[in-house]
């Protein structure tokens, strides 16, 4: 029997995870899908919040701002890519500036640090692509972008070289009250503990609602975006937001950590919890709304779309804790934005409630940081040449468009909880992900997986499950 | 550092036809940089026939095209590095380039040919909306896996896009096994090559969607299926003219993309139409010294026309190392794409440096039937030639020479346009 299951690894979970993992404990992950950071994880804004768009005194709010508090560290404890850029809320009109007041007013109560209200100049001093009719703005400089995978994946992994087990394909289907815990039904067997984590994102609610009466209710927010090639990457130095609406903080402008410029998202209220489809409305509605803000956005450089949903909960809040008639299953339900950002404080959040219910006692031996995959762009000339010498496939570029090459796909693919598809390469190294969609490079990084994961080619997939890239050999069928 | 009188940067078609052409005109001190295991590019996937029928008048398929050039490069004894990746190249034509045994290292340049091609448009380019599973490919991308690993992308299949690769590719499916159902084309007129629609879809009853796309994409893993819509005279679908498709892969054939990162890199201008540098009559960029051709420079339909213009590069490359170029005393004359000329390769002309001949490049944006093509030495229609038809899939050309320019001394501007019949 295990002390605690994690339902989900995604953000959430693998947070739990790697807290929980500070202490002697016997804890898994399971997850649905053949990777972490596979469900909102992985397409969403990758901004870390400043935090005066929660209500002070909700959860919300203060996991928000201690998430953002700690990320800076996190960053550099679990090696991934973090940049506190600030932020800028643009108000349109002099109508608007109650609304903006009142979001200063809520940092403030909320605690975040260092708030100003720019005036039109003053934004378009720091921004000169905000749009001409600019009223004045909000400023944050505690705001920053951070990358989602590799956060995730930092975390998971982190958790994992600290004894957490993850299972992977492993789907939990029904829940079941047993004495002194649950029992999970799953597609890979039945699995007991004492505890569980629900961390299962758009799921959370069927989940929560198999132990309790006092029932949740979570809608698919689905929010779509466009990718700009990095030759855009600079048209804004900031994260842009439009003034928050009831459905959310609208579509903005940001860059990324990789240096592209990422447009989005809408909100649109969805049933289906599988739903990430971009529709052609979402696009335009994207595309529309970012020029609101921003001028000149050169959408021609549009390299994808995607689209992500948010787990909203009716109530507007993270859920997290032990409902009243379920003793012993901890919910991290809800976790919509500012989610991304609070996940180091929810994880600690979780694994306080857990050490405290189960009695853990820390471990001696607990490794509190994680070394990514080597980006040889950072590297000196000498340093990358020597590391060629030593390790030859790092002369060897597989993705021509982010300059990949075979040592860091071959380090994914080795590392703890390694990447087992094409897409779990990208996500770790980015190859696939520049201007040509991974054209080129696909059918070089599907033969590195072949051979390091000892199976044909045609057994490689974009993202697990029956996502096979090929489907047999030439005149197979005649 | 090592030097070296020209770097190459590409092995494929363009880069080995410049290289030959220099060393024949007599510089020795050549390399070619290729980022692939082998030369030949994108001919090696291209196994298929029709190639060189305007240079070795007959019919070859890529990879006998290429081999051709290839063993000419072997036995000039050009120098090429493979599997080497150009990571830069400066302003003063230092290049740096890695591969797993030398690691990282420069070359110094006298003069650079950029010939390193072109890349496939992608889905995102597009923006079509709908799911991202398996399935969805580029037709370079397809090409590569049936023509090079022997391995079957999908069974039932639809193709966006009716350029050349995508043509191919409907005829390559089909032989292969699979059920090309469809190909679906944005644009009232074929991206492709006439042949290729006779060759590859009506010789296999293949339908084209004219004036079609795809509108939405289904299937969480792996593609499930597409609706295609007829669209408007601006290209926006139109509601009501939608057709699902049910299939499990989507080949993408809806254009290149001169690929172009080092140029830029390296300050070089670009041209807004062709996405390629703007260059001369010599094929050389504003960079002096660094010359650009094939499908870096602008797309190309048929080869043959880039081992000719990779030719000149590698000719007027040597003129340049070997300081034989004229540089006094010539016109420089503007050409100027004007009603339905989209742009011209070359956009200048200086009279003293150029050869005695000049193939003037360039590509239509629309279908013209029964036109003419014509050139103006400012005022003065000096080519007046009937055709058929005009096409944006089909690129065309006109020759100037010496002679005739020269006879015009205060002349400024040739513009290239097309005229009604």
């Amino acid at each position: 029997m295990y002390d605690v299951i994690i339902i989900g690894g995604g953000v959430s979970g693998a947070a739990s995870a790697r807290e929980l993992s500070r202490y002697k404990v016997r804890a898994c992950v399971l997850e649905k899908e053949e990777d972490v950071c596979c469900g909102t994880s992985k397409a969403n804004s990758a901004i870390a919040h400043a935090g005066y768009d929660a209500e002070p005194g909700s959860l919300m709010a203060k996991l928000n701002v201690r998430g953002n508090e700690m990320m800076e560290q996190l960053s550099k404890d679990l090696d991934f890519p973090f940049q506190r850029i600030g932020s800028l809320v643009i108000c349109l009109s002099e109508e608007e500036m109650p609304g903006l007041q009142k979001l200063y007013d809520k940092g403030i109560a909320n605690g975040v640090k260092g708030l100003k209200i720019l005036n039109r100049e003053e934004v378009l001093e720091m921004e000169p692509n905000i749009t001409d009719n600019v009223y004045a703005a909000l400023y944050a400089p505690t705001a920053g972008i951070v990358c989602p995978f590799n956060l995730n994946i930092a975390l998971a992994e982190n958790a994992y070289t600290n004894g957490i087990e993850f299972r992977f394909n492993t789907e939990v289907q029904n829940i079941r009250k047993i004495d002194g815990g649950y029992e999970l039904c799953t597609n890979q067997g039945t699995f007991r503990t004492k505890y569980v984590v629900n961390a299962a994102g758009v799921y959370a609610d069927k989940f929560h609602n198999m132990v309790s009466e006092k029932k949740i209710h979570i809608t698919p927010r689905r929010g779509d975006y466009c990718l700009l090639d990095k030759s855009a990457g600079t048209h804004v130095s900031r994260t842009i937001f439009s003034l928050p609406t009831k459905y959310g903080k609208g579509v903005l402008v940001t860059p990324t950590v990789h240096g592209n410029l990422l447009v989005g998202p809408t909100a649109i209220d969805i049933e289906n919890k599988e739903g990430t489809n971009t529709t052609r409305e979402g696009l335009d509605e994207v595309i529309t709304k970012a020029g609101q803000n921003v001028k000149n956005l050169p959408m021609r450089q549009v390299i994808t779309s995607f689209a992500g949903l948010r787990a909203h909960e009716d109530g507007t809040e993270f859920i997290i804790g032990e409902p009243e008639d379920a003793r012993g299953f901890i919910d991290c339900a809800g976790i919509e934005s500012p989610g991304l950002t609070s996940c180091p404080a929810i994880g600690e959040m979780v694994a306080g409630i857990l050490q405290e219910k189960l009695g853990l006692e820390k471990k001696d031996n607990f490794i509190a940081t994680r070394k990514g995959i080597l980006d040889p762009d950072t590297l000196t000339r000498e340093e990358r040449a020597e590391l060629i010498q030593r390790e030859p496939a790092y002369g060897n570029i597989i993705c021509r468009c982010e300059m990949i090459t075979e040592g860091e796909i071959l380090d994914a693919i080795r590392r703890p909880l390694g990447a087992r598809s094409l897409d779990g390469v990208k996500r770790r190294t980015r190859a696939g992900m520049g201007r040509c969609q991974s054209g080129f490079c696909s059918p070089r990084t599907m033969e590195i997986l072949a051979r390091e994961l000892h199976v044909s080619m045609a057994d490689i997939t974009k993202s697990g499950g029956k996502s096979r890239l090929v489907v047999g050999t030439n005149k197979d069928t005649l | 550092m090592k030097n070296y009188d020209i770097v190459i940067i590409g092995g494929g078609p363009a880069g080995l036809a410049a290289a030959v052409s220099a060393k024949r005109n007599g510089i020795e001190s050549i390399l070619i940089l290729e980022r692939d295991k082998e030369l030949g590019g994108i001919l090696n996937q291209c196994i298929h026939n029709g190639f060189g029928l305007h240079t070795f008048k007959e019919e070859l398929t890529g990879p006998e095209y290429a081999q051709r050039f290839i063993d000419q490069a072997k036995e000039l004894e050009i120098e090429y590095r493979l599997n080497t990746m150009v990571m830069d190249i400066s302003r003063k034509k230092v290049v740096t380039a890695m591969n797993r045994e030398e690691g990282l290292f420069e070359i110094r340049a006298k003069a650079v040919i950029l010939a390193m091609g072109c890349r496939e448009r992608s889905r995102g380019a597009l923006n079509i909306p709908g799911y991202r599973p398996a399935g969805i490919y580029s037709a370079g991308t397809a090409q590569r896996l049936v023509n090079m690993e022997g391995l079957m992308p999908g069974r039932e299949v639809v193709i966006l896009g009716s350029g050349d690769i995508g043509l191919i590719m409907a005829r390559r499916m089909t032989l292969e096994g699979a059920k090309v159902k469809v190909v679906a084309e944005l644009m009232p007129y074929s991206g492709g090559l006439k042949r290729n629609i006779v060759q590859c879809l009506d010789d296999y009853g293949i339908p084209l969607k004219l004036s079609h796309t795809v509108v939405d994409i289904k299937g969480k893993e792996r593609l499930e299926g597409v609706t295609l819509a007829e669209v408007d005279k601006t290209g926006k679908p139109i509601p009501g003219t939608e057709e699902e498709y049910s299939c499990d892969t989507l080949l993408l054939s809806v254009g290149l993309i001169p690929e172009n990162e080092l140029s830029r890199g390296m300050g070089v201008e670009m041209s807004g139409v062709t996405s390629g540098p703007v260059v001369n009559e010599s094929l050389e960029t504003n960079i002096e010294g660094v010359f650009a051709c094939g499908n870096v420079l602008h797309v190309h339909d048929l080869v043959d026309f880039v081992s000719e213009e990779a030719g000149t590069a590698g000719k007027n490359a040597v003129a340049y190392v070997k300081g034989e170029r004229q540089t006094d005393g010539g016109q420089e004359i503007r050409l100027n794409p004007a009603d339905g000329v989209r742009y011209t390769v070359p956009v200048s002309i200086n009279t003293a440096r150029m050869d005695e001949n000049l193939t003037v490049r360039f590509r239509v944006g629309a279908v013209f039937k029964n036109c003419y093509v014509s050139a103006y030495f400012d005022d003065e229609r000096v080519i007046h030639r009937k055709r058929q038809i005009v096409a944006p899939g089909e690129m065309e050309e006109i020759k100037l020479t010496k002679e005739q320019l020269l006879k015009y001394p205060d002349l400024k501007t040739v513009t290239v346009k097309i005229e009604e019949a």
